[in-house]
């Protein structure tokens, strides 16, 4: 095995070890802490906080590509460019939205909880899968368009058979970001009492208790590493097969 | 980075024919339906939920027919195929006169001399904003501007914004009478929000662009390098700010005349930091990848034509650099402008404090005294960058 | 500093190792003033290398050269370039500066005056036919593909090089305005005197703009001799090759003008001018089914070249 693969499985063991019994790693977070202060959050349970932390990111990202996808196919058809222009300023205006607008002004319409953080995430996440599958649809080289167009492929053929194939890679590698980018703003929505790991990290800022802080901090930390880790791996074996890297249009 | 070649939207006929316009059609519908939604919303005082009041109650019948004329005659240019001009002259005047009139309501719905009373914009306003929005990005993305004409755009929107502000036309609205409440703090924290911002990047910009130069001329160092930034960008914002508090504390204490500097565990200090740490990622990665995207001919030809390697740093690459590097910059302005709305949970200052404060009390208007500024801050900064990165990416220049 | 009865470049057992794979092999060759030496080979062959070796783009292994006597180690590798002009596929031109702005970039280095820049620039720009007030002030990808090319080589002799280095210069150009190129290179050349080593993988070009050529192979010169006596008596059977057998009797004819087979007498229909090559003669009278072919110029007719003469021309040298 690879020295880079065994470090990752040593990296997920100890991390999923510390989510199912934080107990044990007291030891290791006392030192940060004064010696009354408990070293390990324990107000709920690391286990449900992450799996509900992971299920509203992955809930978001996959609603969000789900829309995202589809508008950037319609707008690259024929009966959806005149959509194109604006969709491609509102993607570029709407990410410069702070994530903490977006959830506070959230609130008042869907209440405390994980409802504004996955609206949160929803929003913030449609932006870059969108902009990249505008890229790679929009990228596929002439000749290969020409192709598929002169041995008869019809629309939907082309689509399906052709252009998503050849743009899945940027495709998912937007959704990678989007990924990463949910799991460290999810955080924030524990500010509006969303049910994630931010709650230790607030639990922590609010009782300056550095280990809180951390621990909470470097679970994100890790999963985001790792899904990045792995959807990049993915990527790579699909960009092989399409004989990736695209040449620029 | 993006693909240039796509196809535009069809060049529209220029003679006025009645076909309707397939976007027009999605915001005239939205349009619409905001003409029926609550304009304004009134409540007793700040904390207690609101009442819709609907465009005739909250405007009064002159108004209200002005209003609704108005609105309908530029949702009819949205809805049929008109010229870009003419469809952002309508929806700029349009949305001109919705933000003075929302004002209007302020004054028409609050009883005489109530101080408690508070009005504030409905879902019907909302919408309607976001209609006559969307029908002036539409036609501006099909009008192309220049980037110096984008520029001139937002300074002045800015100007009419700060106008109707002076003009104390919405003087009646509850964020308004939130921010009289705190116009000291306001500014105070406006101050620190953009020092926050433009600081962390000033600093970045600094480290950042010779580390990438150095990045990209030692390999070795380059995967190392961007490996680290990389990771430390996965580090959720609240923590890394949190991380932050205890070690500055310490450089605080024992490192003389650093808290002379300002230099403290909680606050300004810890924040700056942490921005610093997001910034550096864009601006490294961006300039190394300017430097390596330098034409391999280009770079050739200025060494065999005798330039040193300082000329050619100075004279070709990083001039051919640079439009890549101010993208990088760009990023880091948006998000930091939004990032540094999380400062305030560990009592850094910035427009965060309304916003989390607001979250606290559950007063929007708080919120949005917080909120409003920060999106203004960041689209401005998005656009105007956007601007200059074209302006200084020569084979851009000049392309409609 | 410089001698001038030394040759303008002399190449002494040259070689250059990357990562222990040989790519030049003990190369030595002489190249005199005013004269333009073409290096042809396959890509591979090493004749980038050799080139890139003569300005220190790349430093050699083993072996020296020196320029009009004086070894290029003598000063540092920035200053010699300055004095060498350099041109390669693609043009390089950078793509933030102006037109003007590129031209200029060797005599700027040199800390020439801003007049005698600007007068530098306007004259190249004119010689090479773009309007001054036109196209001083464009962006090079505001240029059409001949022209990028052209402003390439007015920028490569704008400090007034007595060598220029060219790498596969006309490479991305379309044949038409590749023969265009070639053609003003080579009255330039002329009007100059400027001695030029050119490479390319084309023996058309080399045999149409080199006055010796030296052909390459595994990073070996394997001849180095006149257009005439490389088409005449190939040294290996790789230069054969390169050649194309089917070509060469066409070859060895674009090498002459119809002026050197002009004979007295007439005969009918379209004339040809004394300038043109001995292979256009030949191929007008192929196709026209003519024995002979008037020769007039400017009006007044100097002649007939004959068909025969010419099928004589295009054997095999004795």
């Amino acid at each position: 095995m690879r020295p880079g693969l065994v470090i990752r499985l040593l990296v997920l063991g100890l991390l999923v070890a510390f989510i199912f019994a934080p107990g044990a790693f007291g030891w290791a977070f006392a030192p940060l802490n004064r010696p009354n202060q408990p070293p390990i959050y324990t107000q709920s349970s690391l286990l449900r906080l992450t799996l509900s932390h992971l299920g509203i990111v992955l809930g978001a990202v996959l609603a969000a590509s789900i829309v995202a996808i589809g508008l950037a196919i319609v707008v690259t058809r024929r009966a959806g460019e005149d959509f194109l222009p604006l969709s491609r300023s509102l993607a570029n205006i709407g990410q410069t939205f702070p994530p903490v607008a977006v959830l506070a002004l959230a609130v008042p319409i869907l209440g405390f909880g994980n409802g504004p953080t996955f609206v949160a995430l929803f929003l913030y996440g449609l932006l870059p899968i969108f902009e990249n599958a505008l890229t790679g649809l929009t990228a596929t080289p002439p000749a290969v368009r020409e192709a598929a167009r002169g041995m008869g492929m019809t629309g939907w053929q082309r689509l399906v058979g052709v252009e998503l194939p050849l743009a899945l890679p940027v495709i998912l590698a937007g959704v990678r970001l989007s990924i990463v980018i949910s799991l460290a703003t999810a955080t924030i929505g524990s500010t509006v009492a969303a049910s994630t790991l931010g709650e230790v990290i607030i639990a922590g800022l609010l009782s300056n208790n550095i280990a809180f802080i951390l621990q909470g901090g470097l679970i994100v930390a890790v999963l985001a590493v790792l899904i990045y880790d792995g959807l990049s791996a993915i990527e790579r074996r699909l960009g092989r097969r399409g004989g990736a890297p695209l040449p620029a249009a | 980075m993006q693909a240039s070649a796509v196809p535009l939207a069809r060049p529209r006929q220029g003679q006025f024919r009645f076909r309707l316009d397939l976007l027009g059609v999605v915001i005239a519908a939205l349009g619409f339906a905001g003409l029926f939604l609550p304009f304004a919303a009134f409540r007793a005082n700040r904390i207690v939920p609101g009442e819709g009041a609907q465009l005739f109650i909250a405007l009064g019948p002159v108004w209200g027919v002005v209003l609704l004329s108005a609105s309908l005659l530029v949702l009819a240019v949205a809805l049929l195929r008109t010229p870009a001009r003419l469809r952002l002259a309508a929806s700029l005047s349009a949305l001109l006169l919705l933000l003075v009139l929302i004002g209007e309501a302020g004054r028409h719905l609050t009883p005489e001399g109530d101080a408690l009373a508070r009005v504030s914009p409905g879902s019907g306003f909302w919408v309607l904003l976001a209609a006559f929005a969307l029908l002036a990005a539409d036609a501006l993305s099909r009008l192309a501007l220049s980037p110096l004409m984008r520029i001139g755009l937002v300074l002045g929107l800015a100007a009419v914004l700060a106008a109707i502000l002076l003009s104390g036309a919405w003087d009646a609205l509850s964020v308004l009478r939130e921010y009289e409440n705190r116009a000291s703090a306001f500014w105070r924290e406006a101050e620190t929000h953009v020092l926050l911002a433009f600081g962390s990047l000033a600093a970045a910009t600094l480290v950042g662009v010779p580390l990438g130069m150095l990045c990209h001329k030692v390999r070795p160092l380059r995967a190392a390098t961007l490996n680290v930034l990389n990771m430390v960008q996965t580090i959720p914002s609240i923590a890394l700010f949190g991380l932050l508090i205890a070690p500055l504390a310490w450089v605080a204490a024992n490192v003389p005349g650093a808290s002379a500097l300002g230099v403290s565990g909680i606050g300004t200090a810890p924040a700056l930091v942490a921005l610093f740490a997001y910034s550096l990622l864009p601006v490294v990665a961006n300039t190394v990848v300017g430097l390596g995207a330098v034409p391999r001919a280009a770079n050739d030809a200025a060494r065999g034509m005798g330039m040193t390697n300082w000329q050619r740093l100075a004279g070709v690459q990083m001039p051919l650099a640079f439009p890549v590097i101010l993208t990088g910059i760009r990023i880091v302005l948006v998000q930091n402008i939004g990032l540094a709305t999380i400062a305030a949970l560990i009592g850094g200052g910035g427009f965060g404090v309304f916003v989390f404060q607001g979250i606290g009390q559950t007063a929007m208007d708080l919120v949005l005294l917080g909120a409003v500024p920060t999106v203004i801050l960041a689209m401005g900064a998005g656009i105007v960058l956007d601007a200059l990165v074209e302006l200084a990416s020569p084979q851009k220049r000049g392309r409609s | 500093m410089s001698q001038p009865t030394a040759p303008m470049i002399a190449i002494e057992g040259l070689c250059k190792d990357y990562e222990g794979r040989r790519v030049v092999e003990d190369v030595s060759l002489t190249i005199g003033r005013g004269e333009i030496v073409a290096v042809v080979g396959t890509s591979g062959s090493g004749k980038t290398t050799l080139l890139r070796m003569v300005n220190r783009l790349v430093e050699p292994s083993a072996g020296r050269v020196t320029i009009e006597g004086e070894d290029t180690r003598a000063q540092p590798p920035h200053l010699l370039r300055r004095r060498i002009g350099y041109v390669i596929q693609g043009n390089g031109l950078f793509p933030h500066r102006t037109v003007a702005q590129n031209i200029g970039t060797v005599p700027r280095l040199l800390g020439w005056d801003r007049a005698r820049i600007a007068a530098r620039v306007k004259a190249l720009l004119e010689i090479f036919q773009l309007d001054p007030a036109e196209f001083a002030g464009r962006l090079p990808h505001e240029l059409s593909g001949g022209q990028q090319q052209r402003v390439g080589v007015a920028r490569a002799l704008a400090a007034e090089p007595h060598l220029l280095l060219m790498d596969e210069p006309f490479g991305a150009l379309d044949p038409i305005i590749r023969a265009k190129a070639q053609e003003d290179l080579l009255a330039i050349q002329k009007s100059f005197g400027t001695t030029i080593m050119l490479v390319t993988h084309d023996m058309d070009e080399a045999i149409a703009l080199g006055t010796r050529i030296a052909v390459m192979d595994q990073g070996r010169v394997l001849q180095y001799a006149p257009p005439e006596d490389i088409i005449a008596r190939p040294a290996t059977p790789f230069v054969d090759a390169l050649l194309g057998r089917g070509d060469r009797p066409f070859r060895l004819l674009s090498l002459g003008h119809v002026r050197d087979l002009l004979e007295p007498g007439t005969a009918q229909g379209e004339p040809i001018g004394p300038e043109a090559s001995l292979r256009e003669a030949f191929a007008e009278c192929l196709w026209s089914g003519r024995d002979a072919l008037p020769v007039i110029e400017n009006g007044q007719a100097l002649g007939i070249v004959r068909r025969e003469a010419l099928a004589r021309q295009a054997g095999r040298p004795q």
